[in-house]
């Protein structure tokens, strides 16, 4: 391995002189604010643009503050952790007693919560069921044992913080060497920055959810619709949406009409850049650090070969994109030669901006940006209304032709057979509290966990989409013990309300799930609504089910299309009380959260 | 939409569900020998269950890596004194204020302006609601009113409101109670009814109904349709029992930026009925159309 590794040992850290933010820095709309900020995996580049401090240890120091920074040619505050967004990546070893002070320099409280890492309930960061939180002016000390390898991320749990900057990269260690080989990594952490300050994102959310939704259906479209598929047609098609009052081109609630999006810190314009030398083994540690944005990411030119997800080895999938859940993180190695760029080109699931950095042989180079795809629409089948005929194959916007730059078109448009799961289907049971409730505005028959759908707007795109189904954890199910009982949630929302739950109970009036310690079960997510969610469980892992129904893939974070069913195995092995909710940040404070406690 | 199957259709999924856990390929491994089925699972599954517990050879009783054992260290970390109330919500009470014309015209009679708005406060179903309308032509108010309301979800779409109307103009000024619903009807068609009892025993009615129709996604034509209905006669302020007026208008905007829509409209508003015939007696008009200009903006 090969990474930068600027002060090895204890309380190193920092040096804040050449830390300062330096306003200005953006010209002419460039974006990026942290010209000064050593890249975290790159030798001997000790300056250039993006990327977040790397610093190595067992013991370490961070400092919550507000600072000014530029991402869009504005000057806006921030939330950044030694003076850096974002946060300085952290590497721990797998074994080892790390401790951590945190200090707040803000004026609110404050917290971290290390994502996916196994630790004491006292130490997971969640003010009001591990602490109290950090009180201004004061410091935290987290102290546990690192029981994992891999690659992680951690970030604020206090209200918006996590959208103002206050995250950063995890990557740990392994005691015993990879199943793979490589000369070099580099972490890659995406996220979603708004000039906004996020309470008032959150309040025009409660005002106008479809804020951002540019791309409703006009009556333009329907002319051309109506002579494409005949008006009949087009009417009726319009007729079920508008009798569900609903739209498809909901993709995702917030897109780059607020936001910016960034690869370690750096805005398209700033281009983030990774060197590698040809021939090399490049180990790409993707992190979507984002408040509310998934991310289609892939490298023009070249293969990626997918070795771990969430931290956790898997058989090695090769493909040319995937699909990156918020709070999920994926290894990828890749083989640059041939080309002296290429470009790390993550447009967002709503095709509506993109996220870009490069991998190049030396500094200032580029690649070409490829454009992005059309948009999708979500068709009833997505949203798990089977009504026959309606398949995916009218989900691309605009059609085929000119806008499907990649690909054959059509060539596996409609392919995925959503008429033909009757064999497998679990007819869902709506929980009770669903019904009549105003804050469920929809149902679904969801019945499939859908291992093998690449996901709306990757369908046969003439590119291989990596997909959980395509997933198998390099590992035994390290439990074995079949699950002793089933847990159904259903993910239920509003979107008119910008209103989010499970079973229609938002956080604030839900009641904790009970789990008993050391009791293995097995928990179902249903997805009741139009929005894809990543649903995370502190403290555990979530070991999702394949199509037998036996482990197939161990996981911190579940991604939950619409319209899909799915299943996961949970051993609850940490005492204590555990936050498990949407790791979209806006719907989890919108009340899709519960607290999930584990008693002796 | 509730899509929630019919009997028929359920009971056939329950055949296909049993049918495929059946089949081998969709063996699950369970064991029963040491996990009695949970009760809150159907007993469709749990039939299946049984058949299944033949394929069982992956099942174990204990796990592969032990569960260790909790200490009083343990629980102490695990459930350590703290403020449970310490986390942060974002905040449950929201508000919108929208004035969803705020319009003007020239006629013959001179220029008037006219005002539509209203506002919420409080969480996703329990709001405080205030609506307001008026009209000003030739430098005086001609109508203005104020609704303050309560308003509570009953369902996905559907809010019901009560509370009292105040009219202001025309003629004196007079308190009403109302009570109604507002919400969303299917294709998106925006609708409100209100029922008003006056003070003097008046019964009136309001009905309103609303659309947006995108001709591009920033250029929105508007259309909207306000019938009015009295139980009771009330000569004093024109008014006869029946249908009494109706208005429509056609208000085409562009939004700048979604809270700032400049619009132009045309508005026809006619009295209908007997409230016609008391106006063309007293020598008013019965019937205006207006081209208007105005603005929508919400915050």
């Amino acid at each position: 391995m090969n990474h930068d590794d600027p002060t090895p040992g204890r309380l190193g850290m920092f040096r804040p002189t050449r830390r300062q933010f330096v306003s200005g820095l953006a010209t002419g709309g460039v974006a990026l604010g942290f010209g000064l900020a050593r890249l975290p995996a790159s030798a001997g580049t000790p300056a250039r643009r993006g990327g977040a401090a790397l610093v190595t240890g067992t013991d370490f120091a961070l400092n919550i503050g507000a600072m000014p920074v530029d991402i869009t040619g504005r000057t806006r505050p921030a939330i950044t952790v030694n003076n850096s967004l974002p946060a300085p990546t952290l590497r721990w070893r797998e074994g080892d007693t790390v401790t951590v002070r945190v200090s707040n320099r803000l004026r609110d409280m404050t917290s971290i919560h290390w994502h996916g890492i196994l630790l004491p309930s006292n130490m997971d960061g969640v003010p009001g069921l591990s602490f109290n939180g950090i009180a201004p002016g004061e410091t935290f000390q987290y102290r546990f044992q690192v029981k994992q390898s891999g690659t992680y991320w951690y970030h604020s749990h206090s209200m918006f913080q996590e959208q103002a900057g206050l995250y950063g990269a995890l990557v740990i260690d392994p005691r015993d060497p990879p199943p793979y080989h490589h000369d070099r990594e580099h972490v890659v952490l995406l996220s979603d920055w708004t000039d906004l300050e996020p309470a008032a994102l959150y309040r025009r959310m409660k005002k106008m959810p479809e804020h951002d939704n540019y791309y409703q259906r006009t009556l333009v479209d329907f002319v051309r619709d109506a002579k494409r598929d005949g008006l009949a047609e087009t009417i009726e098609d319009r007729g079920m949406w508008g009798r569900m009052r609903m739209t498809p081109t909901d993709i995702s609630d917030i897109n780059a009409h607020t936001y910016t999006y960034l690869v370690n810190g750096a805005a398209p314009a700033g281009n983030w850049t990774g060197l590698f030398k040809p021939g090399e083994k490049v180990l790409l540690r993707f992190i979507n650090g984002s408040a509310m944005t998934y991310f289609d990411v892939r490298i023009p030119g070249l293969k990626m070969t997918v070795v771990a997800a969430d931290g956790q080895y898997i058989h090695p999938v090769s493909v040319d994109e995937f699909r990156i859940a918020v709070a999920e993180t994926f290894d990828v190695l890749v083989e640059p030669t041939g080309q002296d760029a290429f470009t790390i080109f993550a447009q967002d699931m709503g095709r509506t901006g993109y996220a870009r950095g490069t991998l190049a042989v030396r500094d200032g180079l580029e690649a070409p940006i490829p454009s992005r795809d059309p948009r999708p629409l979500l068709t009833m089948a997505d949203m798990g209304h089977d009504m026959g005929g309606h398949g995916a194959a009218k989900g691309m916007e605009g059609g085929c032709g000119a806008m499907m730059g990649e690909g054959g078109c059509g060539a596996n448009m409609g392919t995925m057979d959503h008429g033909a799961h009757g064999a497998t289907s679990n007819a869902p049971n709506h929980p009770a509290s669903e019904t009549g409730n105003p804050l469920v505005d929809m149902q679904s028959s969801a019945s499939d966990p859908k291992l093998d759908d690449p996901g709306i707007g990757l369908r046969g795109n003439g590119r291989q989409v990596l997909t959980y189904g395509a997933m198998r954890s390099l590992f035994d199910d390290p439990d074995g013990r079949e699950p002793g009982r089933t847990v159904e949630l259903h993910l239920t929302g509003h979107m008119e309300k910008f209103a989010w739950s499970f079973d229609g109970i938002p956080f604030a009036s839900a009641d904790p799930l009970r789990l008993k310690y050391g009791e293995r079960l097995r928990i179902v997510l249903v997805n009741d609504t139009m929005m894809q969610h990543p649903i995370h469980l502190h403290g555990v892992w979530s070991d999702l089910e394949g199509a037998d129904g036996g482990f197939q893939l161990r996981k911190h974070t579940i991604d939950m299309p619409p319209g899909t069913r799915r299943s996961y195995r949970v051993r609850a092995d940490a005492l204590g009380r555990w936050a498990f909710h949407c790791h979209l940040l806006y719907h989890m404070e919108a009340g899709m959260m519960r607290e999930v406690r584990i008693e002796a | 939409m509730k899509t929630l199957l019919p009997t028929p259709l359920r009971l056939a999924c329950a055949v296909t569900l049993l049918a495929a856990i059946n089949a081998p390929a969709f063996a699950q491994h369970h064991d029963h020998a040491q996990h009695a089925p949970p009760a809150d699972e159907p007993a469709a599954k749990q039939d299946a269950h049984a058949h299944n517990a033949q394929h069982d050879h992956a099942a174990m009783s204990t796990p592969r890596e032990p569960v260790p054992s909790v200490t009083a260290e343990d629980l102490a970390a695990a459930f350590p004194d703290i403020d449970h109330h310490a986390m942060q919500h974002a905040p449950a009470f929201n508000h919108k204020v929208t004035f969803n014309r705020l319009e003007a015209w020239d006629a013959d009679d001179g220029t008037g302006q006219a005002w539509e708005g209203s506002a919420w406060f409080g969480t996703d179903t329990d709001r405080l609601w205030l609506r307001s309308e008026g009209e000003r032509t030739g430098g005086h108010t001609e109508s203005s009113e104020l609704e303050v309301l309560y308003g509570r979800s009953v369902s996905p779409w559907w809010d019901v409101v009560a509370g009292v109307k105040q009219d202001f103009k025309p003629g004196d000024a007079r308190t009403w109670a109302a009570v109604g619903v507002q919400g969303m009807a299917p294709y998106r068609f925006e609708v409100s009814a209100t029922a008003y009892v006056g003070e003097g025993g008046q019964v009136a009615a309001n009905v309103e109904a609303e659309y947006t129709l995108r001709i591009t996604n920033r250029l929105i034509l508007q259309p909207l349709v306000e019938i009015d209905l009295a139980a009771r006669d009330d000569i004093d302020y024109g008014i006869a029992s029946g249908f009494t007026s109706i208005e429509t208008g056609l208000r085409l905007r562009y939004e700048v930026t979604r809270r700032f829509a400049p619009y132009v409209g045309v508005v026809h508003e006619r009295a209908l009925g007997d409230t016609a015939d008391l106006k063309r007696s007293a020598g008013e008009p019965t019937r205006d159309t207006r081209i208007v200009a105005g603005i929508r903006i919400w915050f």
